[in-house]
Formats: C-alpha cells, structure tokens, sequence
C-alpha cells in the first residue's frame, strides 16, 4: 500500500518530526496503561488531572502547528489564532450543551441553563443540529474555515501582508471577542458555555473519558503533524516557502499568490479549530475570553520559542511554554505576563532559530527550512 | 534575427509586443507619456535611458504590475495586457527578471527552476504534483546553460551575485516564456559576468523575443541590436546603437552628460 511510503517520504531524514511521533505513540499507550491499570499508590500512576493537563498541552501543540503552518511557511503572521481555536470549541461546546437536556439547574428539556435563565421561548435557529456529535464536529472545522475562507479572501486578494495583516487579524479576533461578550448572540455572554456533563454519553468525570480525550488529542497530533509535513513538502509547499521570501517573483511566474496563501490559510484555521474542539471537553469551559487578542499572539510566542517553520519546533514551544505557564502562575501568578514577555525578547533577540534551532540533534532536519541568516519579512508583535 | 529588417512597421502577426499610447501617472508625476513601440517576435530589443525615463514603469505595464491611466498593451496580436494580472500574464508567455536577482533563497537552485516550470499553477495541481523525467531533463539542461550544473544542491541564497542573475535567467528559461523582459541584467557584475550574460541572452535570442533594459553601454554594445531610447516617459529615438548615439537630441538628454 502506497501509504506506507508516503509515511516513510514524509519521515525520512526527519529526526524531529521521527521523535515527535514515537514520542506522542508512546504517550498514547502508556498513559492509558498507567492512568487506567496502575493502582493510584503506584509510583508511575498518572493521576487523571495531569492526564487532562498533558490534554490540554497538546491541543495547544495542535494549535501552535496551525500557526507554525501559515507563519513559517507562507510568512503570514496570523495574530488571529485564537478566533478559530475560539469557535471549533464553542462548536463541541454547543454540542456538550445541548447533552446536559434535563440535568441542567432549571431542567428544560432543550433550552441550556443561560437562555431559560434570558428568559428565551425557544432554540435559536443556529443551535439546532448541534445536539447531534458529528454535525458539532463538522461545524467545529468548518466554521472557522469558512470565517478564514472570507476573510483571507478579502485580505489576500487586496495584498494586505506584513503588519497590517497582523492587525486585522488581531481587530478580527477582537471583535468576535466582543460580539460573544453580548448576551444576545445566544452563547452564553460573558459566562460562556459550561457545566458540560458528557460527551458520546460518557461522562466527562470519568477517568476513561480523561484518558480517551488524551489519546484523541496525540492522534490529532500525530495527523496534522503529518498533513502539514506533507503540505510543506510538497511543490504548493515549496510555493508557499518561495511566497514568504519573495512573493513578487512568485506571481511573475504565474502563481497566483493569493490563492495559496488563502489555501494554507484555511486549511490552518481548521486545524486551529479542530485544535479548540479538543481542548473544551478537557477543561470544562469555554468563554469570549478566549478570543482576547493577547491570547492569539501568545500562541505566536509559542512558535516562536520552539523555533518557526520546522513543525515540530511549534509542538515542542507549546508544550514548553505551557507547562512553564502551569509552573508560574502557581508560584507566581502576576508575574506570568512578563515572564511571557521576556521570553519573547529572549528568544527573539538569543534565539532566533527557536529551540529547535538550537539543539544539535534536530538541526540536520532544521536548519534546511529556516536561514541562517533571518530575513525577517514579518515583524515581531 | 537580423538587425536590418526592422525599419518599416511590420504586420501585425509579426510583432509580439505593441504599446499604444501608455500613459501612466504618479501623484501627478508622469511616468509614462503616450509612450508607443512595438518588438517583433524573436527580436532582440535593448531600452536605454536616463534615470526616471520610464524604463522599469514600462516593464511593470507589460507584466501587470501597474494598471496604466489610458492606453493598450497588445500581446501576440491582440491579447490585451492592462486587463489582465501578473500570474495571467506570465501564463500567456511573458518572463521578467527584475533588476536585483530575485531567487527563492531558501530552496536549491534545482528546486527553484523546479517551481520556475511550465505547468499546472494550480494549488491542487501543485499539492500533487511530482517531477516527471522529462521534467527534469529539461531542468538539466537549463542547469548546463547556465553552468550552474555542478551548483544545483545549493541553497539559492549562498550563490554568488552573477549566479543568482544567471539562476534567476534559467528560471525564466524553464517558464519557457515568448517575451522575455530583463531589466538590468549587467547591474553589479564583474567585466566577465557581464560579457557571459550578454552571450547568454544573445543566445536565449531568436527563439524567443527579448527586451533589456540597460544602463551599461558596453553591455548594450555586446548585444548588438536595435535600441529604444526613452526619455520622460516616451520613445525619443529608436535604431542601431550608432545610429542613436549619433542623433542629437540623444546626445543632449542622455549620452552627452
């Protein structure tokens, strides 16, 4: 079967993205084992909130990809991220709302708590079908889709680049911030959606549904890792590395700019919301502020650390900065932003190449797509 | 391609590239000025002029850069280029290289003549799209051409100056264009390179139709064809070398100073 060897073409001379994936396999067989088989006493028990935790990481990984995708190749600074994550976990929300039916506080058969709570007759039309898993699955990627498709289609086809891209990315996130601040758009206002009780008819307490969020969330991973290596690999990818680094030469030679950068674009908003999608039923909530604009180029940041335009420089930054996140704001939680900040500048200024550029054992693979020396097309948020 | 056919305006079917009356202003500064000259299929065309005489301005109608305020552009007899944008002209035939060598400088100098290939533009096509042998024959040969043979798992950017202008003129090659615009391709390269280059042009030649856009009179001297002087933005002589640097009104904007 063909499959095999375009898995092989896809990994061959990678050493990075060969470890990413024995190591996200690994995760997925142990921790399951470890969690579900081992006694709680047991030295290497995995307790169900660290299996939740690592969750929560690698859809932030699965997040930071969609950026590194559209950032370190096609050179196009999204700092809009977060609106896609955002809505693909405001669609699964939508579905684990629609599941609570009669347990909610005021027990109405349809209406979620907040709209019986706003005094609403009846189930806004853009509610309905989502009480349905695969429809709220589909809507979770195709809506921010859609949302990429219309707005990259203006942007790109007006040949907004550079620093004005970031900033109506940045105004695009802001203003869905806004709009689901309001109680009207029917999604919960400020509270967002929450005290989801289960998913598929599991329940979202049980251990087993921790752990299977988990896996599902390595194999999502694992799969868009291989999508996207096989996207940059191929001539649309060597396409998009040539927009990055000189997109006038490009359209002279008949390429039509606007329509890779809209591809890549799309494609990488649903992979974000996808990303989202993961994320909510591992935390049990999801409100406007994720769609905050300091949220977005957070994930900016994540990338960056981990070292742009290798894939799984942006897993490995995430998953870093994450944890470092998780460490700090237990131990110093004002300071988180500024630790953030500096990390920036750190990296920016000591690591251009992120961490992947750095270390020796990811470099033979590495140093191929990302120069030497940076010529930096985009400017740092 | 022979120099002395082309003094009485030629049939239609015979000319690749007619301006008409090209008028192009900015912020009231008028670039081009009802500038109209027309190259025929398979000549070899040298523009010269002084700074801010409308050369590149020119190049950037032709190649949809620039939407000019009146006036047409006629390619191959009748396509009209100011409709159209810089991918749907480089579609129809027409290769530019710009005046600082414009390479990808990530890729290696085979995967830039790769993505320079004639063929399907299209995301999926591309997406999909795997190097056929004769592909890369032709790719081969266009390497030879341009002795960058023994190059080709380079990246682009570690190139010298006078390769890159030559990798960026075999990348031109490999669209297979009918018109070729090259603006100055002898910019920055040593007396040898440039000599080389004008070898490499006078040879891509005949086959297909070139306009360079040049400073160096040596070089333009080397390419020995008939030339266009433009000045403020309109033709002010066109013929031989000799012939133009001979007329007065030459001599006084231009080579005179």
């Amino acid at each position: 079967m063909p499959v095999r060897s375009v898995l092989v073409d896809l990994l061959a001379g990678n050493r990075g993205g060969q470890i990413l994936l024995a190591v996200l396999l690994a995760a997925a067989v142990a921790v399951p084992v470890s969690n579900l088989l081992l006694p709680a006493d047991s030295a290497l028990h995995v307790p169900t909130y660290v299996v939740s935790l690592m969750g929560k990481y690698l859809t932030f990984a699965l997040l930071a990809l969609s950026v590194d995708l559209i950032w370190g190749y096609a050179g196009v600074l999204s700092l809009g991220h977060g609106a896609f994550f955002a809505l693909g976990g405001y669609a699964m929300g939508m579905y684990m709302m629609r599941q609570i039916g009669e347990r909610g506080v005021y027990g109405h058969p349809v209406l979620p708590d907040f709209m019986v709570f706003l005094d609403w007759q009846e189930l806004p039309w853009y509610w309905h079908g989502f009480d349905w898993f695969p429809f709220a699955l589909v809507m979770a990627l195709l809506v921010p889709g859609a949302l990429a498709l219309v707005f990259g289609w203006f942007a790109f086809r007006s040949r907004v680049t550079g620093v004005y891209l970031s900033i109506i990315t940045q105004a695009m996130t802001f203003a869905l911030m806004l709009a689901f601040f309001r109680n009207d758009m029917g999604f919960g206002g400020n509270n967002g959606l929450t005290d989801f009780k289960d998913l598929l008819g599991f329940s979202l307490q049980a251990d087993s549904t921790r752990v299977a969020l988990f896996c599902a969330s390595a194999v999502a991973v694992a799969a868009a890792y291989l999508l996207c290596r096989f996207v940059v690999r191929s001539r649309a990818g060597r396409v998009l590395v040539a927009v990055r680094d000189a997109e006038a030469r490009v359209r002279f030679l008949g390429y039509r700019v606007e329509h890779y950068k809209l591809f890549v674009f799309v494609l990488s908003a649903m992979l974000a919301g996808l990303a989202g999608a993961l994320y909510v039923p591992q935390v049990g909530i999801i409100n406007p502020s994720e769609f905050a604009p300091a949220a977005s180029i957070e994930i900016v940041v994540w990338v960056a650390v981990g070292g742009r335009g290798s894939l799984y420089g942006a897993v490995l930054g995430a998953i870093l900065v994450n944890y470092a996140k998780t460490v700090f704001t237990g131990v110093l939680p004002d300071m988180w932003l500024f630790v953030l900040g500096g990390l920036f500048i750190a990296v920016t200024l000591f690591l251009p190449k992120g961490i992947v550029g750095t270390v020796p054992v990811f470099n033979r693979a590495g140093a191929r797509r990302w120069p030497r020396r940076r010529r930096s097309p985009e400017p740092a948020p | 391609m022979s120099t002395g056919s082309v003094q009485a305006r030629p049939e239609l079917h015979d000319t690749i590239l007619y301006l008409d009356g090209v008028s192009v202003s900015f912020d009231g500064f008028k670039a081009l000025d009802d500038l109209s000259f027309y190259v025929e299929v398979g000549e070899l065309r040298a523009v010269i002029g002084p700074n801010g005489a409308g050369k590149t301005t020119m190049m950037d109608v032709v190649t949809g850069k620039t939407r000019p305020d009146r006036g047409r552009v006629e390619f191959n007899g009748g396509t009209d280029l100011t409709q159209l944008d810089e991918a749907a002209i480089a579609n129809l035939g027409i290769g530019r290289k710009f005046q600082k060598p414009t390479v990808f400088e990530e890729h290696t100098v085979f995967d830039n003549l790769e993505l320079a290939l004639a063929g399907n533009r299209s995301v999926f096509g591309s997406l999909f799209a795997r190097l056929r042998a004769g592909a890369r024959e032709r790719i081969e040969q266009v390497l030879e051409i341009t002795a960058l043979a023994s190059h080709r798992t380079r990246r682009a950017g570690d190139l010298s100056h006078g390769q890159k202008q030559w990798l960026e003129i075999g990348m031109l090659l490999m669209q297979d264009p009918e018109l070729l615009l090259v603006d100055e391709p002898a910019a920055g390269m040593t007396d040898e390179e440039t000599e080389q280059t004008a070898a490499l042009l006078t040879r891509i030649a005949g086959t297909r139709s070139v306009v360079v856009v040049e400073h160096d009179m040596a070089f333009v001297r080397g390419l020995d064809c008939r030339v266009t002087v433009l000045h403020e933005g309109a033709v002010l002589a066109e013929g031989t070398l000799d012939a133009v640097q001979n007329d007065a009104r030459v001599v006084e904007v231009y080579l005179g100073r």
